[in-house]
């Protein structure tokens, strides 16, 4: 094949020159992989959810063996994990896996024995052009390979679209100080890797790509066009082309969005993906894997790691098998701890601050530099300088951003697109008065998300209480409903009984009536001595007299 | 003079109609802004804010009976959310009516529970299951941690645990000093 190499055409907006620090661990060409005594394998190694865990406590694990797949659907975001030596398991347990999240996962323990045997259906693919897409697809899927430039987007869901793809882009910018392990592994194994592009642009059905590399890397520029030209094109109907594009070192180069810009000079829109605009991004390091599974039938189990940093007296890349502690692979580089130091994950300006090195490798994890920690500055009142936003590479105003997160107006801060950035940190990086504020924005993206999240479980609780409060009045109305229903069926049923219940009734009410109204009459004949005449009158008082006297007699005898 | 008065009259009747029918035909059942208020609150159904409930809690702002800080599990984003829609100025929680809290739920013992039923009597949302002297279970994923069930217990096996969502949560530090209530100190 013939290779072509060119500058690039476009740049992107704002990005910083840094110091590269790329020397300290290109001394030595890639050391092998040491097999540690105990693997932790987190079942979490990329975006998405975890995979499923197939083996159990004592179970005897062959190197490469498959321990944890797929267990949904094929399109679900998730990766399959295999054992990255032999041994056995001893442990399935919650740990704590590196990452901005501070998330812990189930992690499968290895016990290894030293053998390091290969499974025996570990094959090479036969043919591997002859494969249709989806077979490619399905080979790459069960190699388990994510993104291998630290945001570990599973491959596979990657390789064949539902929309045509025109465009591969390769990033082997790697524009992060001190990492290098993308640079080396492009010197030792150009061939391989332009083979794993062949495979990923027959896999995607389209026959050019470009492989977008930081002029900072000479040796490995030529290694690739090297490897381009000596490797012939493959057995299919199309002719590939691959183009090397040079690009300034200026970071973040190796962002997918500016990468893309810098190549192609297409933006993406605000919430959109490249691939709406035919794009399809993959890391050099990804390719090497995709190679691997293919033409070896190898899965992801090792990776590439730069270790260095301060107090490391042997930086350098190192095979690294996935799982192995931080603080063992510290140690075999003759790290001498000190007391203000930080191990970060990826690089100073994105990397993941770990709070300590006793944690597993993990797919994504390109480099553990050991920093040391600078003087803590408290920061100062912002002086509106605006150079956040001269350096912005997406574009945005990191200022205004940083002032609604402050008053938290999480509404201001999404219309200023606060999902568009990237986290960076070119703006940290220039701020004068040392305000962190990547910081804000992860606090502000986390507080949106939560306040989403709040917001889809208040509905559902909402729409529990109203059907709750539905149910109650329905029963209540059914209730009624069947009482005066009953009533009537009662009534019905002992009609006769019922006549002759209000014959009784009636019956009682009229002696009452009786009673009540001979007791008037009887008062009335009491009180005839209502209008009486004189004469009357004086009868009755002599009668009175008359009975008095009889009595008075009657009482002295 | 008299054709201008005409057709002026007839205008306003022709208009009178057109509003007459828009006015029955667009009807809004209920107040638009106490759904706008219900939205914005956490829906626990707790009762702290002294209502029966959320929407009961909601019509009230909404007549300008209630204040806008009597929720504290909404806490001060509903709060903010509030003021930010009724125009109003936020204001601290009132502390009458609780304290904000991380986010809760509740547990049954079931070694203890004697199935009585009242605590599901008592759950807004249906989130507990059980039935009469069975074992009774709490919905963790439906419970709103309102704690309505826990004085009707008899037994008192209904514990308060965090809630599972909120040990997921992916939380970022506040890289600053809560600002809203208190003065600046730059």
């Amino acid at each position: 094949m013939k290779a072509i190499i060119e500058q690039a055409k476009h740049h992107f907006h704002g990005g910083l020159s840094l110091d590269g620090h790329k020397q300290l661990s290109m001394q030595h060409a890639i050391s092998a992989a040491l097999i540690p005594d105990t693997l932790t394998v987190p079942l979490l190694q990329h975006i998405g959810r975890p995979a499923t865990a197939i083996v159990k406590i004592g179970e005897q694990v062959l190197k490469g063996q498959c321990i944890a797949c797929i267990k949904d659907d094929k399109n679900t975001v998730t990766a399959a994990m295999h054992a990255p030596s032999s041994g056995k398991v001893v442990a399935i347990e919650h740990c704590a896996i590196p990452g901005m999240l501070k998330q812990s996962v189930d992690c499968i323990m290895i016990q290894t024995d030293g053998e390091d045997r290969w499974h025996p259906e570990i094959q090479p693919i036969a043919e591997p052009f002859n494969l249709t897409r989806d077979d490619l697809k399905q080979a790459i899927l069960e190699a388990g390979i994510v993104g291998m430039g630290g945001a570990g987007f599973p491959t596979h869901l990657k390789l064949v679209q539902e929309k045509p793809v025109e465009t591969l882009i390769i990033n082997a910018a790697e524009c992060e100080p001190y990492i290098t392990c993308d640079a080396q592994l492009i010197q030792e194994q150009a061939e391989k890797i332009i083979k794993g592009i062949q495979f990923i642009l027959h896999a995607l059905n389209i026959n050019h790509c470009f492989i977008g590399i930081e002029n900072n890397k000479p040796d490995a520029i030529q290694a690739l066009r090297q490897a381009i030209e000596s490797i012939e094109q493959p057995p299919t109907k199309q002719q590939c082309f691959i183009k090397i594009v040079q690009l300034p070192t200026r970071y973040p180069a190796g962002g997918e969005k500016q990468l893309i810009q810098a190549i192609t000079g297409k933006q993406i829109p605000i919430n959109k993906l490249p691939r709406d605009l035919g794009i399809i991004g993959h890391n050099i390091a990804t390719t090497f894997a995709v190679a691997n599974a293919i033409l070896e039938g190898k899965p992801l189990i090792e990776r590439v790691v730069t270790i260095t940093g301060d107090n490391i007296a042997q930086p350098q890349n190192k095979w690294v098998m996935l799982g192995t502690n931080m603080q063992q692979l510290l140690d075999t580089c003759g790290y001498q701890k000190k007391s203000n130091d930080e191990v970060i994950m990826g690089g100073p300006m994105m990397g993941a601050h770990l709070d300590s090195a006793d944690y597993p490798v993990i797919k994504t994890t390109n480099c553990v530099l050991v920093k040391t920690k600078p003087i803590q500055t408290t920061s100062l009142p912002c002086i509106r300088c605006g150079e956040c936003a001269r350096v912005c590479p997406a574009n945005l105003l990191p200022q205004q951003l940083y002032w609604f997160v402050r008053s938290k107006d999480f509404d201001r801060v999404q219309d200023y697109q606060i999902f568009s950035c990237i986290e960076c940190g070119c703006c940290d990086y220039v701020c004068p008065s040392h305000i962190p504020l990547v910081q804000f924005y992860r606090y502000a993206k986390s507080e949106i998300w939560n306040q989403e999240a709040d917001k889809e479980k208040s509905d559902h609780a909402r729409q529990r209480h109203e059907f709750r409060q539905l149910r109650i009045e329905r029963k209540k109305k059914e209730d009624a409903e069947r009482k005066a229903k009953k009533k009537a069926m009662l009534n019905k049923k002992q009609g006769i009984d019922t006549s002759a219940e209000d014959a009784k009734k009636s019956a009682i009410e009229a002696a009452l009536k009786r009673v009540k109204s001979r007791q008037t009459e009887q008062s009335a004949v009491a009180k005839n001595t209502d209008n009486l005449t004189e004469q009357q009158q004086q009868k009755i008082a002599e009668v009175e007299q008359r009975r008095k006297n009889k009595t008075r007699q009657n009482n002295n005898e | 003079m008299l054709t201008a008065i005409i057709a002026l009259s007839l205008l306003a009747i022709a208009f009178g109609l057109l509003l007459g029918f828009a006015a029955v035909r667009y009807k809004v059942k209920s107040n638009p802004v106490v759904d706008q208020i219900d939205a914005l609150l956490p829906q626990t159904q707790c009762g702290q804010c002294t209502y029966p409930g959320c929407r009961p809690y909601a019509e009230a702002i909404a007549k300008e009976e209630a204040d806008i800080n009597q929720c504290p599990p909404g806490g001060e984003a509903t709060i903010l959310a509030l003021a930010d829609l009724l125009g109003k100025d936020p204001k601290p929680l009132n502390e009458k009516n609780g304290a904000h809290a991380e986010k809760t739920v509740v547990y049954i013992d079931e070694k203890v529970c004697i199935g009585c039923t009242l605590c599901i009597q008592a759950c807004p949302v249906d989130a507990i299951l059980g039935a009469a002297k069975q074992m009774h279970t709490v919905i963790a994923s439906e419970c709103t941690g309102c704690d309505l069930c826990i004085p009707p217990c008899p037994v008192d096996c209904i514990h308060v645990i965090p809630a599972v969502e909120e040990k997921d949560k992916v939380s970022v530090k506040v890289p600053f000093a809560p600002l809203l209530f208190t003065e600046p100190n730059a």
